[in-house]
This record gives structure tokens, sequence and C-alpha cells, in this order.
């Protein structure tokens, strides 16, 4: 019994050693300005425009910065705090829009203009080897670069001098 | 008085522009060279008619003219001369005739070049420069009025070109002084050199468009204007370089390039001309993609005046604004009609425009050069996307949206290194055919040579492991691309100049100069691939390792950052005063130390500039500069009462001044490949075409 209790208290003392520095931090410690900038580096504050938050001197983003501090000391994730930001001033305080809704087409057209550029070339390789009638220009013949390209150089060169 | 003078002569320019128009047009009509050539006199005047106006203005500058309202709203007394005299572009209204005045510089030496084997181009080209000019100055004539003057009526202060019933002048004692941004050298000059750039791409466009009328549609149009084209590049280049320049230094966040929509504005017809500067020598070489040169004009002129609108109209903060704004709707009428007018005629002689030869090789030059046109137009697809998406979000869902750096920089980054890539195989392709073994022959001794370079910067990653990010594998990728196509460059210039040393037995440096005066297009290309090699460097560098903290310290606290420590020593605060002995400016800077790994490097002084005459202030980094990295500090708030704390914010950008180095490299190739011939008349490109069957970098 007595080692039972001496057992009890051990774990107790031992609990309590462990758990101290715990709720010694909470509430949680402020959040650095390097921890708040990760975060307002990808917004913008709807009056200063292409300013990223976290370089923008006006007191508007500094307070919104302290708004994130605040936000961080009492737990809030990344997400949750720019879900916050959205909820009052809208998506543009993102630096990119989510990809829903109507924003969804800023991801998707350029995708397929590129689509349509690289179909229209493919085109142009396809219809090779195909030498129109009214050739009128020059076409120079293959050549193997390396060797011919000196003797050719000084060629041109001993004709020019 | 002197504002209402310098209106006059804006109407009267205007007038003159609106009778360039006509004249040519009834020159043209009535087959009467008189009145071609009193168009191209028209047009010649306009120059000293639009120089005479800036130089009215500049005089209302400098001499402290506050009655005229642009006076009063870029310049104070407190301001020094020099910065009076740029204060001509620092608004809307002045920059605007500033536009104008070097679209009519360009104007009038083009049309004072020898017009013997081009008689026809002439009307047309007056045409277009003169509708150019007279939508310009129109612009100032009736919505921008640069020499608008204060009045004093009954309700108030108004500003207006003509004076109100029972107004009198009023002269406010002092200007607001002109945006503190704006007062940095190389503010000074980027506007200068952008908008060169963009009045230089009207000459291109002038005369395709005066090809597509006239029916000529070989390539002179585009030999004339190679060197125009070039010298346009060579401009906008120097602009958006030194517009870089200028972020980095005054900005305060220590980067380059932030992708805001004016930045864009001014990169979109960079892009086109780059593509064109490049698809045109399939034209010249081949005679092939004769309607996607047409395009690539087109598209620049447009993106130019697009460009200018977007800045100018107010449609960036919002499309209300830009609905409220006078010039902004007629940006856009201008911007529709010239496109399709062009569109159309493009359309008319689409047949005539038919290619001379057809591709036989997809790895000839002028395929990887197609490739190249269509990555540079997938890069302006996504800028203009970008840019434009908020505006068509906020007209269709009433609610606008940000479209920031990490979209472009996802959308573009592979883009531009697959640019790189074929910057460093298509010099080694010939024209008209070439196989993977030729190809691959070529490219194996540049290659052997980056796969040992790359394997010594691996084993310094290895060694310094502490500097692997997450961006660690594309930096390896961006790196091996540039550091082969360097080689490949650097092969290029080798191979030739060492050819013509021993055929000439010259020293190998005095073959390379020669080689370069006598091929100044292609070795001129050659040093601007060195330069984009080089600012890819750079931006790798400070784009995938620039690290950075912020903290606020007292005094002789230090804060640590990639193995630089800065102490924060002092903090001063005081007035600098202008030549009258008044207060300019409100300066507070901080002293800090530099160390590395405990001896000492430097002192620097970020500091913050408060301008009393406009309200705003300015950031200024304390930046200790090497090749290897840039250690850069901004002082970002202080506690003024005690002045015992700091709060700044430190960047370690790697490798940044290479982006700089390189951009000088780049600009002097520019400079090599635009340098007039002795007489290039006599030596068209296709003239010269001669028994050089492989012909590298032409």
């Amino acid at each position: 019994m007595k080692r039972l209790t001496f057992l009890f208290f051990f774990v107790l003392v031992l609990a309590l050693a462990v758990g101290m520095p715990a709720s010694a931090q909470s509430p949680n410690p402020t959040p650095s300005d390097d921890e708040v900038n990760a975060i307002a580096r990808d917004m913008y504050c709807p009056v200063c425009e292409n300013t990223p938050l976290d370089v923008c001197p006006t007191q508007a983003c500094i307070q919104w910065r302290e708004l994130i501090r605040l936000k961080l000391s009492e737990g809030w994730t990344e997400a949750q705090i720019k879900q916050y930001f959205v909820d009052q001033y809208g998506a543009r305080v993102l630096s990119a829009p989510p990809a829903q809704g109507f924003s969804v087409l800023i991801y998707i057209v350029p995708p397929i203009v590129l689509a349509l550029g690289v179909f229209i070339v493919l085109r142009a390789f396809r219809s090779m080897h195909k030498p129109l009638e009214s050739s009128a220009r020059e076409t120079p013949p293959a050549t193997t670069p390396d060797n011919d390209y000196l003797r050719r150089v000084e060629e041109e060169l001993q004709k020019r001098d | 008085m002197l504002a209402d003078f310098g209106y006059g002569i804006l109407v009267i320019t205007f007038l003159v522009s609106i009778y360039a128009i006509f004249a040519s047009v009834f020159g043209q009509v009535k087959k009467s060279q008189k009145w071609i050539e009193s168009s191209r006199l028209a047009m010649q005047l306009t120059f000293p008619l639009t120089t005479l106006a800036s130089l009215v203005m500049i005089y209302l500058l400098v001499s402290n003219d506050y009655n005229v309202s642009f006076v009063y709203q870029v310049s104070s007394r407190a301001m020094p001369t020099y910065l009076k005299v740029t204060a001509l572009w620092g608004g809307q209204a002045g920059s605007l005739l500033f536009w104008s005045w070097l679209l009519s510089l360009f104007m009038t030496a083009v049309t004072l070049r020898k017009w013997d084997r081009d008689r026809e181009f002439l009307p047309w080209v007056v045409l277009v420069a003169s509708i150019t000019l007279a939508f310009f100055i129109g612009l100032n004539v009736f919505y921008e009025n640069p020499f608008t003057r204060f009045w004093q009526t009954f309700s108030g202060v108004t500003p207006a070109t003509f004076r109100p019933a029972g107004a009198i002048p009023f002269t406010p004692a002092d200007g607001s002084g002109l945006n503190p941004l704006l007062r940095h050298p190389g503010m000074i000059i980027h506007p200068p050199m952008l908008y060169l750039g963009f009045v230089g791409f009207v000459i291109p466009y002038a005369f395709a468009i005066a090809a597509l009328v006239t029916g000529r549609t070989d390539d002179r149009w585009t030999h004339i204007t190679r060197r125009w084209t070039l010298w346009a590049w060579l401009f906008l280049s120097l602009g958006l370089v030194l517009g870089g320049r200028w972020a980095y230094d005054v900005l305060g966040w220590g980067g380059y390039w932030g992708w805001d929509p004016v930045e864009i504005a001014a990169f979109m017809p960079w892009l086109t001309g780059t593509a064109f500067l490049h698809s045109v020598m399939i034209q010249e070489k081949r005679g092939m993609l004769k309607h996607w040169n047409m395009i690539l004009v087109i598209l620049t002129y447009s993106l130019v005046i697009f460009g200018t609108f977007l800045t100018r109209s107010g449609v960036l903060s919002s499309v209300h604004s830009f609905a409220q704004s006078a010039i902004g709707p007629a940006f856009f009428i201008f911007i529709g009609l010239t496109f399709f007018a062009s569109a159309a005629l493009l359309i008319w002689r689409w047949p005539e425009l038919k290619a001379e030869a057809q591709m036989t090789s997809v790895l000839s030059r002028e395929a990887l050069f197609l490739l190249n046109n269509l990555l540079f137009i997938a890069i302006l697809v996504v800028c203009f996307w970008g840019v434009i998406f908020p505006l068509i979000s906020e007209l269709v869902t009433g609610a606008k949206v940000t479209v920031g750096p990490p979209f472009y920089e996802r959308a573009t980054g592979p883009l531009f290194a697959a640019l790189v890539l074929l910057m460093g195989v298509a010099p080694l392709s010939a024209w008209g055919h070439s196989t993977l073994k030729t190809l691959g022959k070529a490219i194996v001794r540049p290659l052997v040579a980056a796969v040992i370079v790359m394997a010594a910067i691996l084993v310094y990653f290895v060694l310094n492991p502490h500097l692997i990010n997450g961006y660690f594998p594309y930096a390896v990728i961006g790196l091996f691309v540039t550091i082969m196509t360097a080689f490949v460059t650097l092969y290029e210039f080798w191979r030739a100049a060492e050819a013509r040393s021993r055929a000439q037995k010259e020293n190998i440096f005095v073959s390379l100069w020669r080689l370069a005066g006598r091929n100044r297009r292609r070795y001129g290309g050659y040093t601007i691939h060195l330069g984009v090699i080089l600012m890819a460097v750079g931006i790798i560098g400070i784009e995938m390792f620039q690290t950075e903290t912020q903290g606020t310290i007292a005094k002789n606290q230090s804060i640590q950052l990639a193995g630089y420590t800065m102490t924060f020593k002092e903090l001063q605060e005081f007035d600098l005063l202008d030549a009258r002995g008044a207060p300019m400016q409100n300066v507070t800077r901080a002293t800090v130390d530099v160390h590395q790994n405990g001896q000492y490097l430097t002192t620097l002084y970020p500091r913050r500039d408060y301008y009393y005459d406009s309200e705003q202030p300015m950031t200024i980094p304390g930046v200790r500069s090497t090749m290897q990295d840039d250690f850069y500090i901004l002082l970002v708030d202080w506690q003024p009462m005690s002045n015992i704390g700091a709060t700044f914010k430190v960047y370690h950008n790697p490798m940044v001044n290479w982006l700089w180095f390189g951009s000088a490299i780049f600009i002097l190739g520019t400079f090599i490949a635009a340098w007039p011939e002795k007489d290039p008349e006599k030596a068209p490109a296709r003239a010269r075409k001669s028994s050089l069957a492989y012909q590298p970098g032409d």
C-alpha cells in the first residue's frame, strides 16, 4: 500500500513537473514578426493596391498585421486567419484568387490558349516536307555543322577580306 | 500668359496632325506628290511644335508658376531644378505631352530618311504616325491639358483652361511636390526610356500598315524597320531594367519585380517585340511567317497603347474609376479602332502574304524560333489574362480579385526556363534542316562542360546543406539549363573567333572584335543571350534562395541572418533644408554595424524620409552589396519618444547583382546589334546570304 501511495505521488509529481511548463505557456507566446509576415506575404489590404501586406507601411496594414498576430496567439491556423479576412473583406485580400466559381477561369484560360498554340505549331510541323513549288528563296542544304563550320567561316572571311 | 501660349501650341500641333492625316490621304487618292510632300512636312513640323510646348511646360515648372495646375501638382519650391525639369513626366497631363514629344521626334527622324526606294510607303507611314500623334495631342487638348490654370471664383478655386466668368487667376504659394518615390535617379531616366521604347514601336507598325495598304508584301518593310525596332526594343529593355532597379532601391520590399499591373503593362509589348525580333529573321532568311510577323507588329503597337491606357485611365483601380475617367473611354475606342482596322487590312492581304517555303525539319532554326515565339506568346497570354482578369471579375461578379506574384511566378517560371533552354539549342541548329545527330554533335562539348560545373555546384550544396530549401530541385534544373546555354553561347563565340584567328593569323581577341564588327546582329544577339544568362542566375539566386527576417531590437542588440549579424547602434532624426533654409524632408536614420563571422564588414544607414510638401514617406534601404549577395536592411518602425528601439526588416539576396550586371551586358549586346552598318542599304539581308549554309546566330 505504502508502495502504491508512493507510486501515486511520484506519478502525480512527474505529471505536474511535465505539465507545468505547458500550462505556463498558455496563453500562447506573442508570435514573432516572421510568423506574422509568413502569412501577410500572401495577402493584400483593399486600400493599398499591389503592395503585399507584409511590407506595406500604412497604419491600416500595421493594424492588419497586429490582428494576424492576435489570431496566431489565440491558436488560429494560417488557413483560418486567411478565411477570416476573406469573410470580412472578400477574396481580393488573397494574392491569388481561390480556384472556385468564376475565378477558376484565371487558371484554365492560359493552358487552353497554350494548348491552342501548341496545336497550331504542331500543324505547322505536320505540314513539313512539302516544299512549295514557288519556293523563291534559297534553302540552305543540310550540313554537318562541326567540321564544315570552320572551313566555311574561313572561306567567308577570305572572301570578305 | 505663357500657359495660354503653351495651350495654343498644343491646339496648333493637333491641327497640324489632322492636316497631315488629310494631306496624306488626299495626296494618295489624287496621286499628288505635292500633297504627299506637304503631309511629310506637316509631320516634321509637329516636332518643333511639341518641343516648344514641352519647353514652355518646363519653364513653368522651373519658374514655380503654381497658377498652372500641373505645376502645382508635381513640383514645389523646395525641389532642385533638375527634379522640376523631370517633373514634366511626373503626372498624367505632362507625361502625355512628353509621349507626344518623343513620338514626333521619332516620326520626324523617320520622315527625314531617304525614301527613293520606298516612295509608296511614305503617305501611309505619315498617316499612321499622324493618327497616333493626333490622338495623344488630342488627349492633351480636350481632356488633360497640362496648361490648365487655377481660377478664383465666387464658389472657390477651380482649375480650368479658359477663364470662368468673373474669375481672377489664383496662384498658390507653393506646390504639392513630386511624389518622393519619383525622386530617385532611376525613376528620372526610367519613364523616358519606357516612352522611347513605346513610341519607337510605332515605326515598325506604321511601315507594316504601309506594306499592307500598298500590297508591297515582300520583306522590304522589315528590312527598313529592323534597326528602328532594335532601338525601340533597346529603350524598352532599358526602361524595364531601370524600373526594376528603382523598385529594388526605393520601394522597400527587397525585390525588383512585383508583377504589378503597371510593370506588366510595359512588359507585354516587350514580349511581342522580342518574339518579332526573332521571327522576322525567319521571314528574311526563308520567306516564311509573313502573316505572323504582321500579327506580332500589330499586337506590339496595340499593347503599347493598351499599356499606356492601363496606366493612365485609372482602370486598374476599378472599372468604375475607368468609367469616370475622361481619357479611359477615349483610349478604349482608339485601341479598338486601330486594332480592328489593322486586323481587317491583314485579312484583306492575307493571300498575298503566303510563305515562300515550308519547314523541313523539326530541329531547324526556323522551327526552334517558332517554338521560341510560342513561349513568348504563352507568357504574354498569362500576363494579359492576369492583368485583365480582376476587371472582368469585377464586371461579371461585382467582386474584385487580386492576381498577384504567386499566379505569375507559377505560370511563367517553366516557360522562362524553356526559353533559356531554347536559347541554348537554337544557335546550334541550321536554317532549313538539322537532325538530332548534327545537333547532338554540336552540343556535346558545352553539355559536358555544363555537367562538370553543375556537379561542382551540387558538391557545394552538399557541403552547405543549410542552403537547401523547398525550391532546390527547381533551382538545380534552372541552373543547369542556364549554365549549358552559357557554354553554348561562349562556344559559338570561341569557334568563330578561333577560326578567324587561324585564318588571319591574328590575336583571338582581335578576331573576336572584327567578327563582331562584321556581323553585329549575330554577335550582338549572342551578347544579349549572355546578358540574359547572367540575369537568369541572379533571378534564380534571389527568387529561390532569398531569406528574410524581421525584429524589434534595442540599441546594441543584434539580428542575425545568413551568416551576417547586424547590430543597431544609433537612431537619429533630423530635417534636411532646401536652398532657402526651409525644412524640406524629415529623415529618421538608423546606424547599423554589419559583421560576418565576427569580423566587421561595414556600417549601413537604413532610413525613412518624410517629405513635408507631398506629405509622403520614402524608405531607403541600407545595402551591403557584393557579386555574391546583398545584405539589405530596411528601417520599418521605431519608438520616436525614447529612440531606444527600432524594427528592422532584413533580407539576404544571393546573386542579385548578377541580375544588374547581366542587364548591362544585355544592353551592351543590343547596342552592338542595333549599331548602324556603314551602308545598310547596300547590304540587304537576302543579298548577304552567301555561301554560308550554316549560319549560327543569324
